[in-house]
């Protein structure tokens, strides 16, 4: 089942940079590889080479009893603190490069981290959505970060480094995405008993699908035509879905769970755990406990019908 | 007891494992002679090595395939969080601490330790302490947020079960009684060495020791301060650390670190001291820069307190914080790093002998370099954004802690065990032990720096099933297995070692030092007499009289002089 929610998306290694933030960070960190690997080299074949020539040959008498030699020692020490004063400069220039002074900039997007989902909001738009982050592509982003009970931390290692989200502090994150596609990323700052599921998706797209995909997330909730999901629609409003849940066009209007305006368009469930598919949706409504222990979701004794009264609603939700 | 007689001894019997007129476990438990509670303090640390073991190969069989439901989320978060603390407050520490307990005095030719029962004390609190911690699983849950326990997760709201209060109570004992051993050790370095014996003729060992007691005293307050805070958030409702009432959740992290970054010295600089007796011995040479290995421990104890923030460079406190603390972050890595070639030094024009405590030491050179490498990557700001909290953190922390403290451990243990029980270990048992722990380990943890960069982050109980994730972890959890063979493979032999092992004589490694000069293991009093200190060496001084190093001293003018007051 999660085999082939990882088709289509992007390699997502440190190495595989798709933004200027973690090109620059991949540089630095392959120019640190080259200098340690020359340092761990030089230190296997020094200890190798003196374990091997001066094993003890019996009987022999003591070796040389050398204690010091000042010459070498200034050596030792100087070589390793001239490399790490370069790499000192050298990190400095990529911070700031990487991360600037926010200055008077307004945020382009806004993410919570709950315990455990993400919450998008997307400053001078009505458009909130949860988990699946839609960005512009060759746009320059700055994106605050916030956390709405522990410490989170926002991690997309394509994109570039991580940034901890901590409540009642407002983080910012510069990226650039070069390329379209999916990134994969995850919570990185232990936060509770689902910490491994809170995967991060960002969902880069070309500024025209971007535009569209704005235009159709600020519409209202999508309202349903057959009578199964017309009966959701209900149990949804009557339970106390809404009270957590918010479906924009409704009177649902909760913020303490995952906004499900556009529900029905997400390609995952529970935070990148398994694919959006009927099947997950009504396993997840019968016993969120069992699926995801720990999740803030109730269980709801709901009846079958009305499980799959629920799941017809939130699967038309697009 | 009477006035004269203040400390209750037991008299005429053997303070050793193999004892003599034994009177039983009441005899450990009432004792105060430093020889005892040193080996009570690496049992302690032997039985919670495999308690922490056993925790962490649950963790591992968990992660062995992707999306496993072997472990329950909550169970899993317990786990790791209990092997974390159980492995670095009472595996590591009492380690150190025993062997520190049992050979400083031997090294400085004292008999005991300045203050006897307070060394007693210092063991018992820290055995109550890990008591306490573990009784949590017997009231209502063991804490779940991690050795390093972030704010506001250590908080009630997020964690209602009473671990996290057993997790302050525990290392607030614990604390107590390794603050009480520190301020033992500077005593009885300070105070009670044999007189001949200069600053200058201390062995590393007791250098080592010496600097990381200040070390300790100066970093435990901050942890303790934090726990209390902490406790009296969680049963008082103060509000340290949590945001809904005005708290700080980045304070916690201030504190901590400020503990925990020196915690890392202090259980690597007393290694360095073990090494820095291992290495001359079985290379027949002396220390390569006595003065600096000396000063750079220092350096390394001062710039400890000055480099916490590389812990929290994806906490958003700006590049020119992040910019200092790199610095600092760099800087300690050059007093560091050059020990390794001080070793090598030492090594080099030698006759060196492959006992296993040597081939630790030798294998510690590499592994160490590891460790220290990817180290300093995350002193490299940039980098650490990308890698920190990731596995590849999981990989370099255990390249230090045990390719550097365990390796330092084993290395000591293998180098003192003669010492200690008068028994030798089986040798070619203990080559095998030493080549199968080498290979598990770096099985295990090398692999962990791919996944951290693959972008797996530490901590999770489970992970998608993404390309390479799967079969990494597997080999991760197959190297584990192999280290845990291992350890079974250690533990058997020293106990057939204690039974009936070849009996040891009291100078098996033609040493140098003070505690090779007594009957092994010692009995009850130390030293009848002990021979004249005038060198870093003083036993090859007396067993080489013509070579000795106090004569080369005087025309040598790169040497430490000899002590004007010593005879």
């Amino acid at each position: 089942m999660t085999g082939q929610l990882f088709l289509n998306i992007n390699p997502s290694s440190i190495f595989d940079a798709a933004s200027p933030q973690a090109s620059g960070i991949r540089h630095l960190t392959i120019e640190f590889i080259i200098a340690a690997s020359a340092i761990l080299i030089l230190v296997v074949i020094l200890t190798s080479f003196i374990s091997i020539k001066y094993r003890s040959k019996y009987p022999q008498e003591d070796p040389k009893q050398i204690t010091g030699n000042r010459t070498l020692e200034m050596w030792m020490v100087g070589v390793p603190l001239v490399l790490v004063i370069l790499f000192f400069f050298r990190s400095l220039a990529t911070m700031n490069a990487v991360l600037p002074d926010r200055g008077n900039h307004t945020p382009d997007i806004i993410i919570t981290g709950h315990q455990w989902f993400w919450e998008a909001v997307y400053p001078g738009t009505t458009v909130s959505t949860a988990n699946e982050i839609h960005l512009p592509v060759g746009k320059k982003l700055l994106m605050q970060l916030n956390a709405a009970d522990v410490i989170h931390d926002w991690w997309v290692p394509a994109l570039g480094g991580k940034m901890d989200m901590i409540p009642s502090m407002n983080n910012y994150l510069w990226v650039t995405i070069d390329w379209p596609g999916i990134y994969e990323g995850a919570c990185s700052e232990f936060c509770g008993q689902q910490h491994a599921w809170m995967r991060i998706r960002v969902v880069a797209q070309s500024p025209g699908d971007y535009a569209l995909w704005l235009r159709r997330e600020a519409a209202g909730a999508h309202v349903p035509q057959d009578t199964l999901a017309r009966a959701g629609a209900v149990l949804f409003q009557e339970s106390t879905c809404s009270s957590c849940h918010r479906v924009k066009g409704t009177t649902a209007a909760g913020m303490t769970g995952p906004d499900l305006t556009h529900f029905g368009s997400r390609q995952t469930i529970l935070t990148g755990m398994m694919a959006n598919d009927s099947a997950g949706v009504s396993r997840w409504l019968t016993d969120p406990q069992q699926v995801k222990p720990g999740a803030h979701m109730p269980r709801f004794i709901f009846a079958k019908d009305s499980i799959r009264a629920l799941t017809a609603y939130l699967e038309q939700l697009k | 007891m009477t006035d004269i007689n203040l400390i209750p001894e037991p008299e005429e019997s053997l303070p050793s494992l193999s004892v003599s007129n034994d009177q039983g476990i009441l005899q450990w438990i009432s004792s105060v002679d430093h020889k005892q509670i040193g080996i009570m303090y690496l049992w302690l640390s032997v039985l919670f090595l495999v308690v922490a073991g056993i925790e962490i190969l649950l963790v591992r069989l968990q992660l062995a395939i992707p999306n496993n439901h072997f472990l329950a989320p909550e169970v899993y978060n317990q786990l790791f969080t209990m092997h974390g603390t159980t492995m670095i407050f009472f595996v590591a520490m009492p380690a150190i601490f025993g062997f520190t307990t049992y050979f400083v005095p031997l090294m400085i030719g004292a008999n005991d330790m300045a203050f006897p029962r307070l060394n007693a004390f210092s063991f018992w609190t820290t055995f109550f302490g890990g008591s306490l911690l573990y009784f949590s699983f017997i009231a209502g849950g063991a804490p779940d947020a991690g050795w390093f326990n972030y704010a506001p997760l250590n908080e009630y709201n997020y964690s209602s079960s009473p671990g996290i209060d057993y997790y302050c109570a525990g290392l607030l004992f614990a604390g107590i009684g390794t603050l009480t051993a520190s301020v033992n050790f500077i005593v009885t370095i300070l105070y009670y060495r044999v007189p001949s014996m200069s600053l200058k003729q201390l062995p590393l060992f007791v250098w080592m020791i010496l600097i990381n007691s200040f070390l300790v005293l100066a970093a435990f307050p901050s942890l303790n301060a934090a726990l209390a805070m902490l406790l009296l958030d969680r049963q008082l409702h103060a509000h340290f650390f949590s945001t809904t009432g005005g708290g700080s959740a980045i304070l916690w992290q201030h504190l901590f670190w400020l503990f925990g970054h020196p915690e890392v010295y202090i259980v690597i600089l007393p290694i360095f001291g073990i090494f820095s007796e291992v290495f001359p011995v079985f290379s027949r040479k002396p220390i390569f820069g006595y003065g600096m290995v000396v000063g750079s421990g220092i350096a390394i104890a001062l710039l400890a307190f000055g480099v916490w923030v590389h812990h929290m460079f994806a906490t958003g406190l700006g590049n020119t914080v992040n910019g200092f603390f790199a610095a600092s972050s760099l800087l300690i890595g050059v007093p560091t790093g050059v020990k390794i070639f001080n070793w090598l030094a030492t090594m080099h024009g030698g006759s060196i002998r492959f006992s296993v405590s040597m081939l630790f030491a030798i294998a510690f050179l590499i592994e160490f370099t590891i460790g220290g490498l990817s180290g300093i990557s995350f002193a490299i700001v940039p980098i650490d954004w990308q890698l920190t909290d990731t596995y590849y953190v999981v990989a370099h922390l255990h390249f230090v802690f045990i390719g550097g403290t365990l390796f330092g451990l084993l290395s000591g243990l293998f180098y003192w065990f003669p010492k200690m029980s008068g028994r030798v270990p089986d040798q070619r048992l203990s080559k095998w032990f030493f080549w199968l722990f080498v290979a598990g380990f770096n099985i295990t943890f090398l692999v962990q720096h791919a996944l951290g960069a693959m972008g797996m982050p530490r901590r999770v109980y489970t992970y998608p099933d993404l390309p390479g994730w799967g079969i990494l972890n597997l080999i991760s959890t197959i190297g584990a297995f192999l280290m845990a063979g291992a350890v079974g493979l250690l533990i058997y032999i020293l106990i057939i070692a204690l039974r009936k092992g070849a009996l040891a004589t009291p100078d098996p490694w033609d040493a140098n030092t003070l505690e090779w000069t007594t009957t092994s293991p010692p009995g009850l009093k130390n030293f009848d007499r002990v021979i004249p200190v005038k060198s870093t060496r003083p036993f090859r001084d007396y067993k080489r009289p013509a070579d000795a190093d106090w004569k080369a001293n005087a025309t040598d003018p790169t040497t430490t002089k000899p002590d004007p007051h010593g005879k």
